[in-house]
């Protein structure tokens, strides 16, 4: 437990700092930052007791937004993932229960695992470019850039996942 | 009241969703309001000290692009010196007498340690805060052209809104007449900005030069802008006209704070004139 709680921080600090050092300055294309602070939420153990998760999904986006000055857009939708997490992975299951403390996302077959970080990531990004452009007029350029940025999110975060986490 | 508590322990897990999620949109509308002062900013000792630290490692990059810059602010004020006829040695170095001469601004030097240019809301960090005398509501200039006012200060560090805002509504005017527009940007290209509210008496032409206005209280008059790009007439009004910036927003260094000493005695005076 200990060294689940070590590992839990030790992620969430380095992934703050990979974010606003280097993913927030990439600008590839003109314009695409993949966001990939949110693998945290994706990796943190599954309990039935999401307090904790939700407590900490808040400080890391707003942890994010203190450095790239964005209000709170980035805890809004950081919380709003951390609290559909379960639900969404539920329904890629197709299970309603299963064991909580054997989980482990890489024991999943590709296909459901891809599903559910790229469901995540892309609610997640529709909500970030809905709230920093705050308006009905550039729907378009919200929903453009939220699928262009989501790609990269999702390949950097599966290639992340899949190379520095280990299989139990 | 045992229903409340059931109700309560029932729906915990939401009930604190929905608290996070309050607080967090309370700090995403200061965040678009103008004149709420932003509690999340970065303008604060962990992530100004970070950004700090990084600059001072990536700041050669710029090196090139920097001296560019201030050649071309020599080669601008030499040839303003030579149009007063003042030869520049030092024999010739007037004393002005401060009772007859009154300063309105003073500008500060400063290092842009964050720079952003790609989000709909621009702002940049600076390590110049109030204990250099960094004050909210001043402008922000460069060699080039504007780049933004401060939004918030701590004691090391300050916040730029950035031109590239849509916060943002800067006073500016065409170098060849005296009509007078708002500058705003629409959120798609770093390098073009927006002109609004050009009366449709004023003849505008492609390539004309845009200047600061000096009907805020931020910007000296004069400041350079940028150049007409294209505009769109319909029904004899300006619809859109787009303005190619002569700063590059991508590779900002080295700027100056603009801090006008008489800010106070203009503000009180139009307060003066609107209440009465």
């Amino acid at each position: 437990m200990n060294n689940l709680a070590l590992t839990n921080s030790f992620r969430f600090i380095s992934l703050i700092l990979l974010q606003v050092v280097v993913f927030n300055h990439l600008n590839l294309f003109k314009f695409i930052n993949p966001m990939i602070y949110i693998a945290w939420v994706f990796l943190f153990p599954f309990r039935k007791n999401i307090s904790l998760l939700l407590i900490l999904s808040f400080v890391l986006g707003l942890s994010v937004d203190f450095f790239s000055d964005s209000g709170g857009i980035n805890a809004a939708a950081t919380v709003f993932i951390a609290f559909v997490r379960l639900p969404i992975l539920k329904l890629v299951l197709n299970k309603s229960d299963f064991d909580y403390w054997s989980f482990n996302l890489r024991l999943l077959p590709f296909s459901k695992a891809f599903l559910f970080i790229a469901i995540l990531t892309i609610i997640h990004h529709l909500i970030i470019f809905s709230l920093a452009y705050f308006s009905f007029q550039d729907f378009l350029s919200i929903i453009s850039k939220a699928f262009l940025t989501s790609v990269f999110s999702i390949t950097i975060i599966i290639l992340g996942i899949a190379l520095l986490t280990k299989k139990k | 009241m045992q229903q409340l508590i059931y109700f309560i322990k029932k729906f915990r897990f939401f009930l604190l969703f929905l608290l996070l999620e309050i607080f967090a949109f309370n700090f995403t509308l200061q965040y678009h309001s103008y004149h709420k002062s932003k509690f999340v900013n970065s303008a604060n000792l962990i992530s100004g000290g970070l950004y700090n630290k990084l600059n001072s490692i990536t700041q050669y990059l710029h090196l090139k692009t920097e001296n560019q810059l201030l050649i071309e602010e020599n080669v601008h004020l030499k040839n303003l010196l030579d149009k007063k006829g003042v030869v520049p040695t030092p024999a010739s170095i007037q004393v002005t007498d401060s009772v007859l001469y009154n300063q309105k601004y003073e500008y500060t030097t400063a290092k842009i340690i964050n720079n952003n240019f790609t989000k709909r809301n621009n702002y940049l960090t600076i390590n110049k805060g109030s204990k250099e005398g960094v004050e909210t509501e001043s402008g922000v200039i460069n060699g080039r052209g504007i780049i933004g006012v401060i939004k918030n200060t701590s004691s090391n560090y300050a916040t730029i809104l950035s031109i590239l805002n849509n916060n943002s509504k800067i006073n500016v005017r065409l170098k060849n007449n005296t009509h007078f527009g708002t500058m705003v940007w629409d959120g798609d290209d770093y390098n073009t900005t927006q002109i609004t509210d050009i009366p449709r008496q004023a003849i505008i032409k492609k390539g004309d030069t845009i200047i600061t206005g000096g009907k805020s209280s931020l910007f000296p008059e004069g400041i350079p802008v940028g150049t007409i790009k294209d505009y769109d007439i319909k029904n004899n009004q300006y619809i859109q006209i787009n303005v190619v910036l002569f700063n590059d927003m991508s590779a900002l260094e080295n700027v100056q704070v603009i801090k006008n000493l008489e800010k106070i005695e203009q503000r009180n005076l139009e307060q003066q004139t609107i209440n009465e």
